[in-house]
């Protein structure tokens, strides 16, 4: 199964008109059951494992237990995202662990600028530069 | 009455963008930048949501097109010539060439906007190969999809955003596309989106072929099982030119979990082997020479390095192993002071599982569950099944227009870059065709190139048509009918899904994969196929067009189930009548052709096909291949 959620660590992202996972899965596969309040992968077999959903669940409750068909049980690979890096726990089946943590963006959430400071070279809609460019290309647009 | 349960909403807009994939995002940057000077709108419409959305979802390790052109590193000539040989001599240099000359700027403002990329002590850019460049890219979709946001609020009203929407069909009128229909998969709602130009950038296609896992692991394919081919199938049914439909990627990748093997090979240098240790590429060099002056050429295309690996394992030397062991040791081999090289050997611990953790989590998650520490063991890999994805090593998808002042001729330009043969429709990323290798970068700057020339064309060209109420109502019946079908019938039988009035999604996508395996050359049949056997597939796919009118579902994700598969069987259709009209072997680790298992020099030529909207034909037609120099 897997995507799974953990039943004692859901909290049903607290009644909120959308869930956190059913927010994320690029696939659809999230779904609150609202008798118990806990969500669920609807279709296990249509899951990547992508984790999106694992990233953003606010109280952990969303693990990964690889495809049974064919990855041996006991091992979870978990990880723990914040606004500029990654830390991830790999458990092997022999108990073994491994910690890597990872940048994973340089500026802060919600502050990009498209044009990142840079100006666009033309005003001509029939012109080949793009907007930013010549600037953000370094150097002049190739011709033939 | 079903229909009756939805509300019907209209949207009216200039630009329609379809998708919110890496395409998607770029096409909104700039588009955004253009409506604001000519006072027009942009609506961008995505199945899921754009923060996690297509084939970028996970993340990525590596850039895999950079050209580095301010530092004088490579040319576009350099870029064409390797981009048309892996593809054994087929693609259009132009639209190549206008990819290659922008990407740099796309990769640039992505690390202005907060990507991390791997710098050295120069502070320059690691490359991984000569065209690929690593990063830290867990979070790459999530910066490249806020820039794309914050570039729609700039146009305020005029910037609108809409997600969990499943588009469908295309609108036409005569030969313009004027919007699109679809219906969102959370609420009782029917959309209608009207508009000036529509770009089409919802990704490639899965789950066409059978996978190799078909427990638990069937959604666990390389290609993201969340991209189903509505990208072909909207300008199939809009009646526009396709070209290399035939062109499949099937990647070679770590065995069962499918994790990449770029980096391995090229930044650690790895090789892989048959069981007995040989390496093939080596060994089997000889029957490159076969494939020439393609396989004679350095590096070796993709598919004829799959040819190698199948070659051995029809020879029973598998299983195959790519010898992460000896790569380790081989790059410790200069180390002699200990400290340094535990030092290194913890970076090259790291960068080995970041390659996994950043964009395929399963393989780490593989690795664990064997006990597998890539120092001392190797790992098997195989091949994948066949995708659908023209932004990578595949080609397949509409034949657009190039860029004006690269085209060789008029046949390769009509217009406005990226429009595909039908008026104010255009394409780009896994939607667009033989344009090969722009992968996440050039994916994102040809959605820029597309975005730009349809706010050119919206400039030209007003929009005048109306959609009729009549073609609406039509519409919305149409595309909920399995919904209508569930309803009518459900009650007749005892299990939901086993009922002799309707065919349930997940069964049509099985019956559609044992065929397409079967007779098109799957991967248990070893990529194998023929005239006698595609014809057959082609019968039983008739059976499956009859049927997908008694599709059923149950709910809206359901629904949306029904709607994925119908797109899986036209990116099916014209794939095998595509391969059946190129009547020779070209990429034989893609495909391999039994009754014409070699290459031809007449065939050096793009196969083209087009499905009337007037008469429901199929035209095949084959176009000349035009140098750029
Ligand atoms: C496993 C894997 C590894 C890769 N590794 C690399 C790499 O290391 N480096 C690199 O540069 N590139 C890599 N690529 C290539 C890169 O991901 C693609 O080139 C790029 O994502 C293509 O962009 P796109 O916009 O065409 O498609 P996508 O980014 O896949 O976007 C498709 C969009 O369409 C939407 N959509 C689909 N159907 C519908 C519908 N019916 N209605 C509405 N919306 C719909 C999806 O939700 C999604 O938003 C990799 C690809 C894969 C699959
Ligand atoms: S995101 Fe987590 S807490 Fe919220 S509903 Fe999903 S599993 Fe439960
Ligand atoms: S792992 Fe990905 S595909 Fe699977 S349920 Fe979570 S978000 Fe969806």
């Amino acid at each position: 199964m897997p995507s799974f959620v953990i039943n004692e660590k859901c909290d049903g992202c607290k009644a909120q008109d959308k869930t956190a996972c059913q927010y994320i899965c690029p696939n659809d596969l999230m779904v609150l059951d609202k008798e118990k309040n806990k969500a669920y992968n609807q279709a296990v077999d249509m899951c990547w494992e992508c984790y999106s959903c694992v990233k953003i669940c606010p109280t952990q409750a969303i693990e990964v237990r690889g495809y049974a068909d064919f990855m041996p049980l006991g091992a979870v690979v978990q990880p723990l995202r914040s606004t500029d890096s990654i830390m991830w726990s790999v458990k092997f089946r022999n108990k073994k662990i491994k910690r890597f943590k990872f940048p994973i963006r340089t500026t802060p959430e919600g502050t990009i600028d498209p044009d990142a400071g840079m100006e666009t070279g033309t005003d001509n809609l029939k012109s080949p530069l793009l907007r930013t460019e010549p600037e953000s290309i370094g150097t002049e647009l190739y011709k033939k | 009455m079903i229909t009756e349960n939805f509300e019907t909403v209209i949207i009216e807009t200039d630009l329609l963008i379809l998708g919110g994939g890496m395409a998607a995002c770029g096409a909104a940057f700039e588009a955004a930048h253009w409506a604001k000077q000519h006072n027009k709108k942009v609506t961008v419409v995505d199945k899921a949501s754009m923060e996690r959305s297509g084939a970028v979802a996970m993340g990525l390790s590596a850039i895999n097109l950079y050209i580095g052109l301010k530092d004088g590193k490579n040319t576009i000539e350099d870029y064409v010539n390797y981009v048309k040989t892996d593809l054994m001599g087929i693609a259009r240099d132009d639209l190549v060439a206008n990819i290659a000359r922008h990407v740099d700027s796309s990769v640039h403002l992505f690390e202005k906007w907060g990507l991390p990329i791997w710098k050295d002590e120069e502070g320059n850019y690691v490359n991984e190969g000569r065209w690929q460049i690593m990063i830290h890219g867990e979070s790459y979709k999530n910066i490249v999809s806020e820039a794309a946001k914050n570039a729609l609020k700039e146009l305020g009203e005029n910037g609108e955003y809409y997600e969990r929407i499943f588009i469908t069909e295309p609108i036409m009128d005569g030969d313009r596309c004027v919007g699109a229909a679809g219906f969102s998969v959370r609420e009782n709602k029917f959309y209608i989106f009207k508009a000036n130009a529509v770009l089409d950038v919802m990704g490639g296609a899965v789950h066409v072929f059978r996978p190799r896992s078909v427990g638990e692991g069937l959604g666990r394919s390389w290609y993201p099982p969340f991209n189903s081919g509505a990208s072909a199938y909207f300008t199939l049914k809009a009646g526009a030119e396709m070209t290399c439909q035939e062109v499949r990627f099937v990647p070679i990748r770590f065995k069962d979990s499918y994790g990449p093997v770029g980096a391995w090979f090229l930044l650690f240098k790895a090789k892989a082997t048959n069981a007995k240790g040989e390496n093939y590429m080596e060994t089997r060099a000889s029957e490159l020479e076969n494939w020439a002056p393609y396989g004679t050429a350095k590096p070796t295309p993709t598919n004829l390095r799959n040819y190698l690996m199948f070659k051995e394992l029809e020879e029973g030397n598998g299983p195959i192993y790519m010898r992460t062991d000896e790569a380790i040791k081989e790059l410790m081999a200069d180390i002699k002071d200990e400290k340094q090289a535990k030092r290194k050997m913890k970076e090259l611990e790291s960068e080995a599982w970041e390659d996994f953790l950043d964009m395929t989590v399963s393989q780490a998650l593989n690795w664990a569950s064997h006990n597998i520490s890539p120092e001392e063991t190797p790992s098997e890999i195989s091949a994948c099944e066949p995708y659908f994805i023209s932004s990578h090593s595949g080609a397949s998808g509409a034949w657009v227009s190039g860029p004006k002042d690269l085209s060789p001729s008029d046949d390769y330009h009509w217009g406005y870059d990226n429009m595909t043969t039908k008026k104010g429709l255009f394409a780009a990323g896994d939607a667009s065709g033989a344009s090969s290798h722009k992968f996440s970068s050039g994916s994102f700057t040809e959605g820029r190139i597309a975005a730009k020339a349809a706010l050119a064309f919206i400039v030209d060209n007003e929009n005048t048509a109306s959609i009729d109420e009549e073609k609406i109502k039509e519409l919305k019946e149409k595309i909920l009918q399995p919904l209508a079908i569930f309803e009518e019938h459900k009650d007749y039988s005892n299990d939901e899904d086993v009922n002799p009035n309707f065919i349930k999604p997940k069964m049509f996508m099985f019956r559609l994969q044992k065929i397409m395996d079967e007779y098109a050359g799957g991967a248990t049949v070893n990529f194998k196929t023929s005239k006698a056997l595609m014809e057959k597939g082609l019968e039983f796919l008739e059976f499956m067009k009859e049927d997908a009118e008694k599709l059923a579902a149950k709910d809206l994700n359901e629904l949306m189930r029904c709607w994925e598969n119908i797109h899986r069987m036209w990116q099916a259709e014209s794939h095998i009548r595509t391969m059946l009209f190129r009547d020779e072997t070209r990429w034989p680790g893609y495909y391999f052709r039994t009754d014409y298992p070699k290459m031809k020099e007449e065939w050096k030529a793009f196969a083209n096909c087009k499905w009337s909207p007037d008469t429901g034909e199929w035209e095949m037609i084959k176009r000349e291949i035009k140098e750029l120099t």
